[in-house]
């Protein structure tokens, strides 16, 4: 340890100096490391890393995208979805508070008249303006209906402006939905539990495969 | 936040403002959360003086300076400076009243560099004078923009096009003459506004002598995109999501600061839960920030492997920021009165999955260049900026610190759990490159340290946001079932939280220094103003005088060093 190099800790009754240093004090570099030693750790560092990757002695941190993807979780805030009745019509009564709540203002709504009465209102038009939304999830917050949740997609390619805002037709999927592509939405504690239960349990089972897979191999050699 | 009107700071204002002229200074009398001073233009400078220079006052550092519209009062613009003083660890807010027609203070240069770009803005976004300025030109907004957007009456929806016929011309003030004696041609060039060394789009203007820099000047305003303007037109729960984009390094420390200054105003006691895992947070993304500078600055002097080695903290610790609020870089996660949602049932599984991770790495990065003669000889006594210097031009965070100064939000004024952990304020004497790039290595163990202990403690039990119909929405299913739940949830989403009307200054430790949020509320529903002290602005704009007489390849390691976000400078 070089005199820089030690930390100093100041506590609410041990007031900083004043005044305040009016000279730099540079590091001053020792015999070993004018003669470029340290160097020598650091190629061996490069060298472990290097043979780690080389034979597979850890966790390969590149993912092969698009081949792999990345896992996210169940509250990933992506492309938005709008929600069905099971008989298909969007659940979606135009009550305009995603429109209002949202900070893009990227969210156009016209409301229309439900022939059912109890129902009232729905969106003869629903749109999102893609390259406007910033994916915050306020829409879904203040949905009172659960209409609008946010799915795991995030591959949002348009070749223009037009394409990128979405309609009904788009954001709309049918009642039963792969629950897998779920993103942010409102959210039930007892199947996060649930979930996260399921993934441990995952993670064991394949610890557990590539531990017998060692075994395996190093009993075959 | 610590008492603030202490007698003895009242005392020490007197002693050190004793003798002024009747009516130079006035005590503020319109509440807000510190002491503040309202100063006549005419004795501003010589008051900024005595505070400075004040043996019991002190106030070294000039923190922020903005300037405030009041349209329906008889002396419009009010220009607000936050000083700050080290030794004393205590804030002041001075007001200089100025009417429309005579819309002029004096330039506070002469006492604190710091003011510089500070003026320019107050000036192009209220068109409020600082008089003595030497360059007093557009910063934020393009050369050919007509108006001062801040003020009240500038349309927000108001578009421009603006043309490349006018552009902005570089201003060398300290240029030496040139003589006979010169070996070299002078020339002048650009780095950037888009250049992979620049880390954003900054421009840098300079004037080689050979390949030493004698004189540079400094174009931004290209990611400027009225961050604070928006803020007046939206509530302030949607604020969040745009403070996410100032340092979005970093951004739920942004968050964070954000929504502590607002719970402030309200008077919201946030839930024990929702204060921990912000502490954790911020200190991930401290972390994740100081790797991403490092890594790139390394990356800029020829070191690459060092990058990949950061970047994998930085990509795992993503990974739990999306598992707790679904996004990865604009996480969002904080809510005015706590967190977006609970916190995943595995979260301290992965954190410390994270921490058994992140140590390997930072110090297999340690090896490869601490001790290192080839970054050192980029490195060291490069850019070396003296603790005095430092301060006068309102430097914060690891750079001040680096330069002997030791000065951290989290110990000065703790907030959230910091005043219950123990860590250590590191402070290096050398003020240069490798210094900058040391004490980040630092934090980085002591932001571990912090996060260990906190993880070690356990997570609280409880609610991750306070259950208060006026402030956060109220739970889903009740929001679904219950006419009284369905009507404050209506009544937040149209109307907004309606915050007090008052002013508050609240400041966080960010990655790169002192992040400061400057609130007014009229009490609307929306903010008044808000104005926000980016770290990195007051650093980057003594970049030049840094870079002045090192060659080009030093301006590049240096810049690195810095941490300029260009989401937070330009806001």
């Amino acid at each position: 340890m070089t005199a820089t190099e030690t930390t100093q800790t100041t506590t609410r009754t041990n007031l900083p100096t004043v005044p305040h240093p009016t000279e730099v004090e540079p590091r001053k570099m020792t015999l070993a490391e004018r003669m470029y030693l340290p160097l020598l750790s650091g190629m061996a560092v490069t060298i472990k890393h290097t043979f780690q990757n080389l034979f597979g002695l850890r966790k390969k941190v590149t993912i092969q995208y698009p081949e792999e993807r990345r896992e996210y979780s169940h509250r990933y805030r992506g492309h938005h979805i709008l929600t069905t009745r099971p008989d298909g019509s969007v659940r979606c009564v135009a009550c305009y508070l995603c429109a209002q709540a949202c900070p893009a203002e990227c969210i156009h709504i016209e409301a229309g008249e439900h022939p059912d009465e109890n129902i009232e209102k729905y969106p003869l038009v629903y749109e999102i303006d893609m390259l406007r939304c910033v994916f915050c999830g306020y829409c879904v917050d203040a949905c009172p209906e659960e209409a609008i949740i946010m799915s795991n997609n995030y591959d949002m390619a348009y070749f223009n402006r037009e394409q990128s805002i979405v309609g009904k037709s788009e954001l709309q999927k049918p009642y039963t939905f792969d629950e897998d592509q779920l993103g942010y939405r409102p959210s039930y504690p007892e199947e996060e539990v649930q979930r996260a239960q399921m993934r441990r349990e995952a993670f064991d089972l394949v610890a557990a495969a590539k531990q017998a897979e060692e075994t395996g191999e190093r009993v075959s050699a | 936040m610590p008492a603030l009107a202490e007698p003895s700071l009242l005392d020490s204002l007197n002693d050190a403002l004793d003798g002024l002229p009747e009516g130079a200074v006035t005590p503020d009398t319109s509440g807000g959360d510190q002491p503040a001073l309202v100063v006549d233009r005419d004795h501003l400078v010589e008051v900024c003086r005595r505070l400075r220079d004040g043996d019991d006052t002190r106030f070294d550092l000039l923190m922020d300076a903005c300037g405030v519209d009041w349209p329906e009062r008889e002396e419009r613009f009010e220009v607000v400076y936050h000083l700050y003083s080290i030794p004393r660890r205590e804030r002041l807010r001075l007001k200089v009243r100025v009417p429309e027609d005579d819309a002029r203070v004096p330039s506070l240069i002469p006492v604190w560099k710091a003011a510089d770009w500070f003026e320019r803005e107050t000036w192009e976004m209220f068109g409020i004078v600082a008089e003595g300025h030497p360059n007093l030109s557009r910063l934020l907004t393009h050369e050919a923009f007509k108006g001062h957007p801040l003020r009240k009456d500038y349309d927000p929806a108001k578009r421009w096009l603006l043309t490349e016929d006018k552009i902005y011309r570089p201003k060398f003030l300290h240029l030496p003459e040139e003589t006979d004696d010169d070996i070299f041609e002078r020339m002048t060039i650009n780095i950037g506004p888009s250049h992979p060394a620049m880390h954003g789009t900054f421009r840098v203007m300079a004037v080689l002598d050979g390949e030493t820099i004698i004189d540079a000047d400094l174009e931004i305003g290209y990611l400027h995109r009225c961050f604070e303007k928006m803020c007046e037109t939206h509530t302030w729960q949607q604020v969040i999501p745009y403070t996410d984009r100032l340092n979005y390094c970093s951004s739920f420390i942004n968050n964070v600061g954000y929504c502590q200054v607002v719970e402030r105003m309200l008077d919201v006691e946030v839930p024990a839960k929702a204060v921990w895992a912000r502490t954790v947070l911020s200190e991930f993304s401290r972390v994740m920030d100081h790797c991403v500078c490092n890594g790139t600055t390394l990356v800029d002097v020829g070191g690459l492997t060092n990058f990949w080695y950061m970047f994998q903290i930085r990509e795992e610790i993503y990974g739990l920021l999306e598992a707790c609020f679904g996004a990865r870089l604009t996480v969002s996660g904080c809510r005015i009165g706590g967190l977006l949602a609970d916190l995943p049932p595995d979260f301290m599984e992965r954190s410390h999955a994270l921490l058994e991770m992140i140590p390997p790495l930072i110090s297999d990065v340690g090896k490869l260049v601490d001790k290192n003669r080839i970054w050192m000889d980029r490195s060291v006594g490069i850019s070396a900026v003296t603790g005095e210097d430092a301060v006068n031009w309102g430097w914060t965070g690891p750079c001040l610190r680096a330069s002997g100064v030791s000065y951290d939000v989290r110990r000065a004024h703790p907030y959230g759990l910091y005043d219950s952990v123990d860590f250590d304020v590191p402070v290096l004497y050398g003020g240069d490159v490798y210094d900058r790039y040391r004490i980040r290595m630092l934090e980085i163990d002591e932001s571990l340290k912090i996060i260990r202990q906190l993880l070690e403690r356990g997570m609280p039990e409880g609610p991750h946001i306070v259950d208060d119909p006026h402030v956060a929405l109220p739970p889903k299913d009740a929001a679904y079932n219950q006419m009284e739940a369905m009507i404050y949830h209506f009544k937040l989403i149209m109307d907004g939280i309606q915050v007090p009307s008052g002013e508050a200054y609240g400041a966080v430790e960010g990655a790169n220094g002192e992040l400061g949020y400057y609130v007014l509320s009229d009490g609307s529903g929306k903010p008044y103003r808000i104005k926000v002290r980016p770290p990195c602005f007051p650093i980057f704009s003594t970049f030049p005088s840094m870079i002045r007489g090192q060659s080009v390849s030093d301006a590049v390691a240096t810049l690195g060093g810095l941490n300029v976000i260009a989401g937070e400078l330009e806001r």
